[in-house]
């Protein structure tokens, strides 16, 4: 080897660090086109639900069910989680590591906090209506819509998780700046699709 | 750590260097083999299909048979050999024809293949473990989720697992085109190969997710009781309809795009002249792609959607004639002034002319949804497709094969034998297809097992099922001039077709790191450039320096096999809850793959300058 | 109309050899030669567009030929290399507008078509048939006649007939190529259409959505017979009554045979117990002696029956009949065909009308 990895560790790292490696650029793009296939994913399942939000096959509709004070704490949640992601890239961009990892955890808590309040409100529909997935079209579309959701959100806690025990001692570099930078994208995404489903499933539910 | 090929070596090493290959055209060796076997397997379902067709009241195979054999011909050619030869030809090519080392996810490439090869692998398990899928390559929701046994959760898993090693090529492809052209490599310098593989790309990142989600919803029914599909509960199998040609149609174009840009290039390399019209062709592709996305609701005219409904989606698909016959055009008046040499790759191109036109003329015919009132779900739509799909796709997968051989394997296919299998092949497919068209006008439906004594369907049925059997033989043929080339074959040099592109500028076949200095780009058709301008060699873009490339990996192989077995743990946990384990085992097996791949620091490695210094020497000599 | 026909088949008989061998289909059958409204329409548009496009097709099949005659290499020719034209934005032009006015000529009639054959606005006026697809059959409610009848449709010459279609199963779809094209039959929601037959006749109707292994044999056909006809046939449908009929001894055995071995609880025999909208679970066979074919599709005989009778697996793969029954003996299955063929309400039949 006549070439050592010395140049993924510079001594004063460059104003974007994500972007500075052809690696880094690379999964900067493939992320954003990762998400547009995402975005379709997410439009097939809306149609899906929008044609079966009324066949409710005499069980309970979306105005019975649905309760808007744990829905707005949710995207509550969210919503700051996403804010709190953008604090932790901004500190990225200035090489402050510690203070990344503090904004980071505080994302993963509040994700963590999201999907108890879903899982919650979920056991609520199951238990007190007995509306599961089996009980009408509606359900089915239901739970497939905001489930895939869910299951994003626990896919992107588990992926930080990983992200931050794998570098907690190694310190920023430009190896691994791409790698959270694409984890913040993605999480960024998870809430704007909460966005839509808050307006789409819950509101419009209630109110349309 | 490098992975050049040096001397003879065991065939274990052999073996072990294409299981953890990450190398852009060894996936493409890997592509074209897994792609060819499944083209092979499809043809002979074919065959079985036309044997049993061959006279009315046939009773070569039984009806069920019949329907696993039409479902899984359909499946087989679209996902398993089509899709996958076609990427392997990207891979062959498109990095080259961009003047790069590598695609911009390497490890991701070579696990989007095992993905492809055991979802297939899966699919067709479904034959030895009592029954293959037997609801059509639609699968529509009413009889998929009637259809007893586990064909159809093969079909479901196996087309899920294939389907996703296809939207990380298409991911990959697209993020290779943004960032890793050389220098000079503008967008609108790209080679029409290049531009329909990025199109191409966005294609499969839109359309792949419907289906997604379409086999999702078709599983949980299949397997959970949720109630998507069932009319029972306010169910609505129309949904699975538009879910499946929201993906079926931009499939079409999956198909058919690249090919648009391998002919443009193979025109253009054989007439010894620029492509005419290149902007043109560049806008009129993306023109397709996008109105491909528009008008799924043809393959649903029957359905009852409505007049206004019906009208709009029968003006979008006439539309799409226009961009087609630019692209028709252009390539005639590439070749008119030009000198065109008619070898096998362009006998194929000039094949595909003709035959596709027609494809495309029925496919306007059908665009009037009244007058698809007719054709709708009878042999003139089959026939429709077969023009397109055999006449464009599969003209085009033969020319390509024979245009970039040389470039991917560094011999050069026999010339007679690939003339005489295009003679053949071409005879064949209009033999069988041609008259299908009257067939299905005649009152004869698709997916017919039997059709029945004295409706006058009887000599159109025989001379098509004659047809086949020629097509046959020339596939036959090509096999054999594969393995003739192998043993015997000229040996080709680095440019054997006085090409254009920047592929054609390195040896054939080229060394692992393909460009020892990234290319300067001056133009369109760089290498023509420098033929004509030049020393008809391209400048380098960059000083000579160490080049940095990605280490193999066992891992793709290893998800790819967890994904396959958690795909029997899903299919039969509904008979035993064991095969939970094969389920969670399985995909645990995966993502455990996938966390030892993100804690392991992956740097790759670096080609040191001396190397690449003495390579360069040899080639000046 | 005919002129247009006669140049079809000019058209066409140039184009393909094979062709010319086998015509235009079987009469009653082929889309080739329409003898109903709908169909009628269809072949418009059918010859309208297959004009245009084989215009196109000859264009490029000139300049192609011209090409490969004047610009081919041929052997021992000199390298050459051509001037490097970029393009020509005139002949562009040219090729972008001309294929935009073709697309309009075939646009415009094919959206007029669409909403003429959409238009149901009139169904009150004329017969009202709800017919249901089955695995593999198909039944037909005449709902202001109060009959029902299965796999032959009798329907009146020249007046429009609406049949709303849906399954009781999986997909199908309803398509009786002379008469008209064919409308998908849904699960979830009742599709219409109307069919106006020219002739009388007996015209072949197929399933035309994969519906499972019987596909293929999932046929019937639609009787059209004179308005006067029609109405006799209606009359006796409604008038008969198996209570009633004179039969011999054999047959008398017979009809008790298929009560006993619960044929009787999936099939019909007569109109008496006619309800509105309910279908039953086996083709009703009140006219059964009557039918122009035997599970849709073999010839009526009796031999062929009592196979039927015994096992219909063998005739029609993944029927619902097979193993719905206790096992029938040679001389059981005989019986109960004899009565079967006793099931004669009309002089109004598919023979009849068949050439």
């Amino acid at each position: 080897m006549s070439h050592d990895h010395s140049s993924l560790f510079p001594e004063v790292m460059p104003a974007a660090p994500e972007k500075a490696t052809l690696e880094g650029k690379n999964k900067f793009f493939g992320q954003w086109f990762f998400l547009g296939g995402e975005t379709v994913l997410f439009a097939s399942l809306f149609g899906t639900y929008l044609a079966l939000k009324n066949s409710t096959a005499g069980g309970p509709s979306t105005d019975e069910l649905f309760g808007l004070g744990l829905v707005f704490l949710m995207t509550m949640l969210l919503l700051t989680s996403s804010l709190t992601s953008v604090y932790a890239m901004y500190h990225m961009r200035n090489n402050d590591f510690k203070k990344m990892y503090l904004w980071l955890g505080i994302t993963g808590l509040l994700g963590i906090g999201f999907l108890a309040c879903e899982i919650y409100e979920f056991a609520h529909y199951i238990t007190e209506y007995g509306f599961s997935f089996r009980s009408s079209a509606f359900g089915s579309a239901f739970y497939a819509l905001v489930g895939f959701h869910g299951g994003h959100v626990l896919f992107g806690i588990c992926w930080l998780t990983t992200l931050l025990i794998r570098n907690a001692k190694r310190g920023l570099n430009l190896y691994n700046a791409p790698k959270f930078n694409t984890f913040s994208l993605f999480w960024h995404f998870i809430d704007v699709v909460w966005v839509f489903i808050f307006t789409v499933v819950y509101l419009m539910g209630k109110v349309g | 750590m490098s992975i050049a090929a040096t001397g003879k070596r065991s065939f274990g090493s052999f073996l072990w260097d294409y299981l953890t290959t990450v190398d852009h055209k060894k996936i493409a060796h890997l592509y074209l083999a897994g792609g060819g076997f499944f083209f092979i397997l499809g043809g002979l379902e074919a065959l079985v299909i036309r044997i049993q067709l061959i006279r009315p009241e046939n009773d070569f195979i039984s009806a069920g048979f019949y329907n696993e054999m039409i479902t899984m011909h359909g499946t087989t050619m679209i996902f398993l050999a089509g899709m996958p030869i076609l990427i392997g030809l990207m891979n062959a090519a498109m990095p080259l024809q961009i003047g790069a080392r590598d695609v911009a996810f390497p490890f991701l490439n070579a696990l989007s293949f095992w993905l492809f090869l055991f979802g297939g692998l899966l699919l067709n398990l479904s034959f030895l473990f009592g029954g293959a899928p037997d609801a059509g390559w639609t699968s529509y929701a009413s009889l998929a989720m009637q259809s007893p046994g586990h064909g159809v959760d093969f079909y479901i898993l196996g087309l899920q697992i294939a389907g996703a090693g296809t939207l990380m090529g298409g991911i990959n492809f697209i993020a290779t085109i943004v960032t890793m052209r050389a220098p000079g490599m503008t967008y609108m310098r790209m080679p029409l190969f290049t531009w329909a593989t990025f199109i191409t790309s966005v294609l499969i990142l839109f359309a792949f997710p419907p289906l997604t989600i379409n086999l999702f919803l078709l599983m949980f029914d299949r397997m959970f009781e949720t109630a998507f599909f069932n009319v029972a509960l306010g169910g609505n199998t129309i949904i699975y309809q538009h879910l499946f040609w929201i993906f079926g149609h931009p499939e079409v174009y999956i198909l058919i795009l690249p090919l648009f840009g391998l002919f443009s290039d193979i025109f253009s390399t054989f007439s010894r002249k620029r492509l005419f019209g290149y902007t043109a062709m560049v806008f009129a592709t993306m023109l397709i792609a996008f109105l491909g996305f528009m008008v799924w609701a043809h393959h649903m005219f029957t359905v009852g959607l409505g007049p206004v409904a019906n009208s709009i989606f029968a003006v979008g698909t006439m539309a799409i004639a226009v961009p087609t016959g630019i692209k028709i055009f252009n390539w005639l008046l590439t070749m008119w002034g030009g000198q065109v040499t008619v070898n096998s790759a362009m006998l194929w191109a000039l094949g595909f002319i003709p035959s596709f036109t027609i494809g495309g003329m029925t496919g306007v015919m059908l665009g009037s949804n009244v007058a698809d009132y007719q054709y709708h779900d009878t042999y003139f739509v089959v026939a429709h497709f077969h023009y397109v799909i055999v006449g464009g796709t599969i003209f085009g997968i033969f020319a390509g094969l024979h245009y970039w051989w040389p470039k991917m394997f560094g011999r050069i296919l026999h010339e007679g034998m690939g003339k005489f299998s295009f003679w053949v092949f071409f005879a064949g497919f209009h033999l069988t297809f041609f008259i299908q068209h009257f067939l299905g006008l005649m009152g004869m439906p698709r997916r017919y097992w039997v059709f029945l004594h004295d409706q006058g369907l009887e000599l159109g049925n025989l001379i098509s099922t004659i047809g086949a059997f020629l097509m046959g033989i020339a596939s036959i043929v090509f096999i054999y001039n594969i393995v003739y080339s192998a043993i015997k074959g000229e040996k080709a040099e680095a440019d054997p077709w006085d090409g254009r592109t920047l592929e054609w500028s390195i040896s054939s076949p080229p060394p692992y790191y393909n460009f020892e200095q990234l290319p300067l780009v001056r133009g369109l058709d760089p290498l023509w450039i420098e033929k004509m301008e030049g020393d008809g060699k391209i400048p380098p873009g960059e000083p000579l320096d160490d080049v940095h490339m990605p280490n193999g990996s066992f891992i793709p192989f290893l998800m790819g096999l967890g994904f396959f077995i958690a795909g029997f743990g899903f299919i039969y946990q509904v008979d035993h809850s064991l095969w939970y384990l094969a389920l969670y085992g399985g995909l645990a097996f995966s993502i455990g793959c996938m966390v030892v791949r993100s804690l392991q620091d992956d740097f790759g490695y670096y080609i040191p300058k001396e190397e690449l210094k003495k390579a360069l020497e040899g080639e000046a000599k | 109309m005919k002129g247009w026909m006669g140049k079809l088949r000019t058209l066409v008989l140039l184009g393909s050899l094979a062709f010319i061998l086998s015509g235009c289909g079987r009469d009653n059958l082929t889309a080739l030669v329409p003898k109903g409204y709908g169909a009628d329409v269809s072949m418009q548009l059918i010859i309208l567009t297959t004009v245009v496009m084989t215009f196109v097709f000859l264009v490029v099949m000139v300049i192609y030929v011209i090409v490969l005659m004047r610009y081919r290499k041929k052997k021992g020719d000199p390298v050459i290399n051509p001037e490097q034209v970029e393009g020509n934005k005139t002949l562009e032009a040219v090729w972008t507008i001309i294929p935009i006015i073709l697309v309009v000529i075939m646009a415009v009639p094919t959206v007029f078509a669409t909403f003429h054959l959409a238009d149901d606005s009139d169904s009150e006026d004329h017969i009202n048939i709800d017919v249901t697809g089955n695995q593999y059959w198909w039944h037909y409610d005449y709902r202001n006649e109060e009959i029902a009848t299965s796999q032959d449709l009798y329907i009146p010459v020249n007046t429009k007939v609406y049949v709303h279609l849906i399954t009781n199963d999986v997909l199908h779809s309803f398509w009786v190529p002379s008469l008209s094209g064919k409308l998908d039959v849904n699960p979830e929601n009742v599709n219409t259409m109307y069919i106006e037959a020219y002739e009388e006749g007996v015209y072949f109707g197929k399933c035309a959505e994969l519906c499972g292994p019987s596909h293929s044999l999932m046929d019937f056909k639609v009787v059209v017979v004179s308005e006067e006809e029609y109405d006799q046939w209606v009359q006796d449908m409604q008038n008969f009554d198996t209570e009633t009929l004179d039969l011999d001894p054999v047959a008398q055995e017979g009809r008790e045979l298929f009560e006993e071995k619960s044929c009787v609880q999936c099939h019909a025999t007569d109109t008496q117990n006619y309800s509105a909208g309910s279908v039953p679970i086996g083709p009703d066979l009140t006219q059964f002696a009557d039918r122009s074919r035997l599970a849709g599709y073999l010839d009526p005989t009796k031999e062929n029956l009592v196979k039927w009778i015994q096992d219909p697996e063998s005739l029609k793969p993944g029927n619902l009949m097979t193993g719905a029954y206790p096992e029938l003996s040679d001389d059981e299955a005989d019986k109960i065909a004899e009565y079967l063929l006793q099931l004669k309400p009309s002089e109004i039949t598919a023979e009849s009308k068949e050439d």
